[in-house]
């Protein structure tokens, strides 16, 4: 026999899935949408796409070829259906750039960024959750007010001003950390097996690299970090000193619970679900902010690529980028509402009901 | 009758200026957001009289000296000057220009086509209306503006005006998402009912009940948002694809002065710094107007 909980638990998967099903097909039109609109800034560029590819050098019969080979001399849908066809097989074009296939710059290039990010969210998690926690609990002592003048300048400070004050006093003054690229030249990269530096080098047991991989990572990923590390902070802050005075927290006292786990277990608990959301909406500005840093530390992963594809008015590398970028918020997004819908008991049951 | 009608327009006016009074009060409780305001009117200020109180106004373009190229701050120089011998205080001052100049056109721009479509969306709430309109908003919404605003200034010439409409044409669906949150759970109230059944036309609804409705967020919202456009408008600048030298840009100002770290610290550190000024200031400033109209999430 059933038990009305088991009843209910199925009931919720069910508007679960359809709830996520949902959600899919949304994202894969606002995906198609973005293609559309891409595709359409990349092809209304002023003046001769094949020119503006090919340099001032390129002579009429090479102009016509690339004409030819990406569909130039249709008409505008004409050449979004043989892009999108190309889409379906896998093949996103050529570079102009690089002069090869944009699918192979992408597997290339996506990790290093990756790894610079999932660093800084990893930096600005800690940091964030132990000045959240530090501020809220110490409400109103010197702490907070630091913490919230740190909050503060860390919010309106740009990506690439902070990227540039690091590099300033930690690599340039104080000689602490090296400032530009993964590794030094000098030193051979493990071989590729994830394309992450540090673990890669870990992989392959030079740990020496990994150490100075390390080092190469902290900087870049601090740069990017700093502005969540704010965001979070506050997030925290304010849920731990909202919760502090409640009468659950003076019973758990009253029993005589030691402080940390009354903070770990049951102050910190309402806050997850806010840092999960702002999280998976800052996922996507790590990724812009990326374009600016990895400017700065000459970062060779995606975002520098996607930067210097821009430049170059390299059409067919643009539209993958922007894609992929589209790609990652809709999937990261989707995550976040799937892990918001595990953690939150309300969420779950209005979504139910609704 | 014009009596009456005089009597109405000065309490109207009373009621007002209480409003205001009270306004200020709760705006001027909050100590940062009076400094934010300060610092914006000061900075302002400087801005729109920049030929008239910065010591070399000449050196704000392209001015070349190289006898007194990269030197220090000094009583003469505040902030030094950079590598080809212009008054970096100067040049600053003049960036501010540029700066606020960016943020109040694209916010011009950009805001009131999106609060438009947004009262249409919510007016016109359940119905193919608002599918189009509010889809077309998630597609623009799908990536991080500053990566769109990139794409289109590099198909474009980098300069000034591109820079302006390519974020403009970036910013009107945050207004229209925001707006369109206010008005569609204005649209089942009694007071747009009424205005329904009277007669009143589709325009007055929107415009004349539905928009002041929806001011307090709108303007708590441009204020927050010329931070982030002029934070844009630097990073935009930075990578080289926004004004180009020798307009005096603060985001061309810093990439430049990189080129010379650790030397000649003084032609980045001091544009960085004004960078985060100005973007601080008008965070504080929009905080303050948050508590003042209540506005809970922009």
């Amino acid at each position: 026999m059933l038990s009305p909980s088991r009843v209910l638990e199925g009931a919720v998967k069910d508007t679960m899935l359809k709830y996520i099903g949902l959600r899919l097909v949304q994202s894969v039109f606002v995906l198609f949408g973005l293609s559309i609109l891409i595709f359409f800034i990349a092809r209304v560029v002023p003046g001769d796409p094949a020119r503006a590819m090919m340099g001032y050098l390129a002579t009429q019969d090479q102009l016509q070829a690339v004409r030819v080979e990406m569909h130039l001399d249709k008409s505008f849908p004409v050449q979004y259906y043989y892009w999108l066809r190309g889409l379906l097989h896998g093949d996103l074009g050529r570079s102009a750039y690089t002069k090869r296939p944009v699918v192979t710059d992408l597997v290339q290039y996506i990790p290093a960024t990756l790894e610079l990010i999932l660093f800084a969210t990893l930096i600005s998690v800690v940091l964030g959750q132990a000045m959240g926690i530090l501020a809220g609990y110490f409400r109103n002592s010197w702490f907070d007010g630091v913490s919230r003048l740190v909050s503060y300048l860390g919010i309106a400070t740009p990506s690439f001003v902070i990227a540039i004050l690091l590099m300033f006093f930690f690599s340039q003054v104080l000689h602490l950390a090296p400032s530009v690229g993964r590794i030094p030249i000098m030193m051979t990269a493990p071989p590729t097996v994830t394309g992450f530096m540090v673990l890669d080098s870990l992989l392959a047991g030079q740990f020496s690299t990994a150490l100075v991989a390390l080092t190469h990572l902290v900087l870049p990923a601090f740069s990017l970090a700093v502005i969540h590390i704010a965001q979070e902070g506050r997030i925290t802050r304010s849920s731990i000193a909202e919760n502090l005075g409640k009468d659950y927290i003076t019973m758990h006292r009253v029993h005589g619970i030691r402080t940390s786990r009354i903070v770990f277990k049951y102050l910190l608990r309402p806050s997850i679900i806010p840092t999960v959301t702002v999280m998976g909406l800052d996922f996507a500005f790590l990724m812009s902010n990326a374009f600016l840093v990895e400017l700065v530390f000459m970062w060779p992963g995606f975002a520098r690529y996607a930067l210097t594809t821009m430049l170059n008015k390299d059409l067919n590398a643009m539209v993958a980028v922007v894609l992929v970028i589209g790609l990652t918020f809709a999937v990261v997004n989707l995550l976040v509402d799937i892990l918001i819908t595990f953690l939150d008991p309300t969420v779950r049951i209005q979504r139910r009901g609704g | 009758m014009r009596q009456e009608r005089k009597a109405d327009f000065l309490a109207s006016l009373a009621q007002r200026r209480r409003t205001l009074a009270k306004g200020w009060y709760k705006y001027s409780r909050n100590p940062l957001s009076v400094l934010g305001l300060v610092v914006l009117v000061l900075i302002g200020l400087a801005a729109a009289l920049a030929p008239h109180i910065t010591p070399y106004p000449a050196q704000a373009g392209a001015y070349t000296d190289f006898q007194n190229a990269g030197k220090p701050p000094s009583f003469e120089h505040f902030f030094g000057t950079d590598r080809i011998g212009r008054d970096v205080f100067t040049r600053v001052v003049f960036g501010y220009r540029f700066s606020l100049l960016l943020g109040i056109v694209v916010l011009g721009l950009g805001v009131a086509p999106g609060v438009v479509l947004g009262l249409i969306a919510g007016y016109h709430r359940g119905t193919w209306v608002e599918a189009v309109i509010m889809r077309t908003t998630d597609v623009f919404l799908a990536v991080p503006p500053l990566v769109l605003a990139l794409a289109i200034t590099a198909m474009l010439t980098p300069n000034l005006l591109n820079e302006m409409f390519a974020i403009a044409l970036l910013w009107w669906p945050w207004y229209c998402r925001l707006v369109f949150a206010v008005s569609s759970s204005l649209r089942s109230q009694f007071f747009v009912r009424e205005a329904e059944l009277s007669g009143a036309s589709e325009a007055h609804i929107l415009f004349r009940e539905m928009l002041p409705n929806c001011l307090a967020p709108i303007l708590t919202k441009m204020t927050l948002d010329m931070g982030i456009v002029i934070l844009l408008g630097a990073s935009l600048s930075f990578i080289g694809l926004g004004a180009q030298p020798p307009t005096p840009c603060l985001g061309t100002m810093v990439a430049d002065g990189a080129k010379r770290l650790p030397g000649e610290w003084w032609g980045t550190i001091f544009p960085a710094l004004a960078i985060v000024i100005v973007i601080l200031a008008f965070n504080l400033v929009g905080d303050g107007l948050r508590d003042v109209f209540a506005v809970e999430e922009v």
